[in-house]
């Protein structure tokens, strides 16, 4: 089995639906020749053609737009936000439209497209390219919200993106993008969308995380383990809507504790979602608070102060052992 | 080092009748006498219809709408050159395009009065739903334009939209990609002067709309808006240009909003009477009325007639309409995803129980 990047895995992905299915269409900012700035789009137009993978002219809200009149006229298309510190033109088309035809034309009109970007923090990058907004679309009736937290998931949960009949919005973690490599099947393969992942099964507290943050978690899990201090369960949330609550709820239930990792500002983040749906469900059940390690309500700062402000493993670390003293 | 000119360029305004009737038979588009007789009928019946909803408006049986009487030249006229494969991308103020196109008036009256299934149009009429949201319908259009020229399809999408809309920034990204990609879309202005409060000279400092259209690199032309022979004729040929893969184009109506800019709007505010009974002086359908008169293609019985037709029909659908049973609770959660989220269904599921008095 070839061992895959982030890159790679959502390339392959993407062109073995495109290889699939004539109606899938890739559009967006540079996908074309220059296959795309961090390279996701390369080789498809050498294959495809521009009919297929095309470049389109520099308007987000009109890449979104018109892949809602394309969707509408019977394609699938797959859209790229270059990045998504630069989707805010398109919120409009995605909230307003994209999310609403389904409903508002009771079914006859649908939008089965997927919005695809980079996403959150880590990379050194300037400003308005580590963003992680991804509460704000998740607050979208109408919409999913996916986020993959590996190669693996992200060629599984791509591939299912693209098939759902409805839209998606797919947020890929630009830190993750070549900072591992793993495993992936060439042969196609879906993961379900609206199902959490148990990563880890541990008995005494319950971390949760979705994106680059997965690995911060898993990091942190096994680091407590290997220092005999306690036994944390780790759930990769996947798509943050819709929202899978049963696996998240059944693990606390087992563990008592609950500790939600987004690098996403801690106030209305999605991580207070998910505190309300535990509080909803399994407050009996709870043997200390839930607690939200997060990005703080700043601006994402720059480079130089961009570690203070990124969840790290030794600060998950510090709060699972608070929780347990508590 | 000369000084060349790179581009220069004129806008052209089309008239093809005026005020009494007469028309410019050399620019008379082709149309039956059945077929301006349908027409006709249509314009009548939109105009009756939109009579009849201010009235249940008033009555309180129906919600906030944009009336259309005064445009019917414009957007019948444009609506009347499309053919069944064409697409229609609508904004809100086109009911006599929705009734052209085979929505029926109850369930157009359905959905201004709150019920959402009235969205539906019949199979095969190709056409989205009204888009309230100003300005940013365009691309659903050019997209949909770019869809029926990669199928192969003979068909081309006209959509619909006031000048207020021209202002938006999705506009020029319409334009723009719609022109980049040669899709085959009719970009048609309904040019009405008044953007709520805002007149067009306070909206752009373009003497017209139609110039925008050389920015993008389409073709862009005027026509008399309450003239319905000359917006039949610039969107027929538009829409076959654009059938026959020569690319979009912009079509300004010049015409004007003589009522309120919607039901929950009093105009008297923000302009003068005056003004308004200058435009009343042009109306599109007595215009047509005068010139079919003159062609011995209506008398006055005829013109009776027709105007009892519609009120006729107007009043069956209302009728139909006031009959409608609102939407049970499941409707709330039944389109939102093409299956519904777990999520979603113990939300529905606490509302049913609520409802049944289980909780």
């Amino acid at each position: 089995m070839a061992r895959l990047n982030m890159v790679e895995a959502i390339d392959q992905a993407l062109r073995q639906e495109m290889d699939r299915d004539d109606t899938v269409i890739v559009l967006g900012e540079d996908v074309g020749k220059d296959g795309g700035v961090f390279r996701v789009t390369d080789g498809l137009y050498e294959r495809f053609g521009e009919d297929r993978v095309m470049d389109t002219p520099l308007a987000e809200s009109g890449i979104v737009g018109f892949a809602i009149g394309m969707a509408i006229g019977g394609f699938k298309p797959v859209a790229e936000i270059q990045f998504s510190g630069f989707v805010y033109p398109a919120y409009d088309q995605i909230l307003s439209h994209a999310a609403r035809f389904r409903t508002r034309s009771r079914g006859q009109r649908t939008v089965p497209m997927v919005v695809r970007m980079p996403y959150g923090g880590g990379i050194r990058a300037l400003e308005h390219h580590s963003e992680s907004m991804e509460a704000v679309f998740a607050h979208i009736p109408g919409l999913k919200v996916v986020i993959p937290s590996d190669p693996y998931e992200a060629k599984g949960l791509l591939t299912a993106a693209i098939r759902d009949p409805d839209p998606v919005v797919f947020f890929e973690p630009a830190r993750v993008y070549r900072a591992i490599k793993m495993e992936v099947p060439e042969e196609q393969y879906t993961l379900p969308i609206g199902e959490a992942r148990v990563v880890r099964e541990g008995t005494d507290l319950t971390l949760i995380a979705w994106g680059a943050h997965v690995r911060t978690i898993k990091e942190a899990a096994e680091r407590l383990a290997g220092d005999k201090r306690c036994d944390v369960e780790v759930i990769d949330v996947r798509t943050i809507s819709p929202f899978d609550a049963a696996t998240v709820v059944a693990s606390v239930k087992k563990t008592g504790r609950a500790i939600i990792v987004h690098e996403a500002p801690q106030s209305g983040g999605f991580g207070a979602e998910i505190s309300a749906q535990i509080m909803e469900r399994a407050v009996l059940h709870l043997e200390a608070p839930v607690k939200r390690i997060a990005g703080f309500d700043t601006i994402p700062p720059l480079s130089k102060l961009e570690d203070l402000y990124q969840p790290s493993v030794d600060l998950v670390v510090d709060e699972v052992i608070a929780t347990m003293e508590f | 080092m000369p000084v060349t000119t790179l581009v220069s360029y004129s806008v052209q305004r089309v008239e093809v009748m005026d005020v009494e009737g007469e028309v410019d038979a050399s620019l008379m588009p082709e149309l039956s006498s059945e077929r301006i007789a349908a027409l006709y009928e249509v314009m009548v019946l939109t105009r009756v219809f939109d009579e009849r909803m201010l009235k249940l408006q008033r009555q309180g049986r129906l919600g906030t709408f944009a009336r259309v009487a005064g445009q019917e030249g414009a957007h019948v006229g444009a609506a009347f050159a499309l053919r069944d494969e064409d697409w229609m991308v609508p904004a809100f103020r086109e009911a006599g395009a929705f009734l052209l196109r085979g929505m029926k008036m109850e369930h157009f009256l359905q959905y201004w009065g709150g019920d959402e299934r009235g969205n539906v149009f019949p199979e095969g009429v190709r056409m989205l739903p009204a888009s309230i949201p100003v300005g940013t319908h365009m691309l659903h259009a050019a997209g949909l334009g770019w869809a029926m020229k990669k199928k192969g399809e003979r068909s081309a999408v006209l959509t619909v939209f006031g000048e207020g809309a021209t202002s938006e920034g999705d506009f020029s990204e319409a334009m723009n990609f719609a022109a980049v990609y040669q899709c085959p879309v009719v970009f048609f202005c309904q040019n009405n002067q008044w953007a709520i409060s805002v007149p067009y000279h306070k909206q752009s400092q373009a003497c017209t709309v139609a110039q925008k259209a050389l920015g993008y690199g389409m073709p862009g032309t005027q026509v008399d808006g309450n003239d319905v022979f000359a917006v039949y004729r610039a969107v027929s040929e538009a829409l076959e240009n654009a059938r026959n893969g020569s690319g979009p184009a912009l079509i300004e109506a010049h015409t004007y909003r003589v009522t309120d800019h919607t039901t929950a709007d009093d105009a008297r505010r923000y302009r003068e009477d005056a003004e308004v009974e200058e435009w009343r002086e042009r109306d599109p359908i007595e215009r047509l009325g005068r010139y079919m008169k003159k062609n011995g293609l209506l008398d006055d019985a005829g013109e009776t007639a027709v105007h009892e037709e519609a009120v006729g029909k107007v009043a069956e659908a209302v009728a139909v309409f006031e009959a409608m049973e609102p939407p049970p609770a499941e409707e709330l959660f039944a389109h939102v995803f093409a299956e519904i989220t777990p999520p979603l269904a113990e939300q529905r599921d606490r509302l049913l129980r609520r409802l049944e008095g289980g909780e």
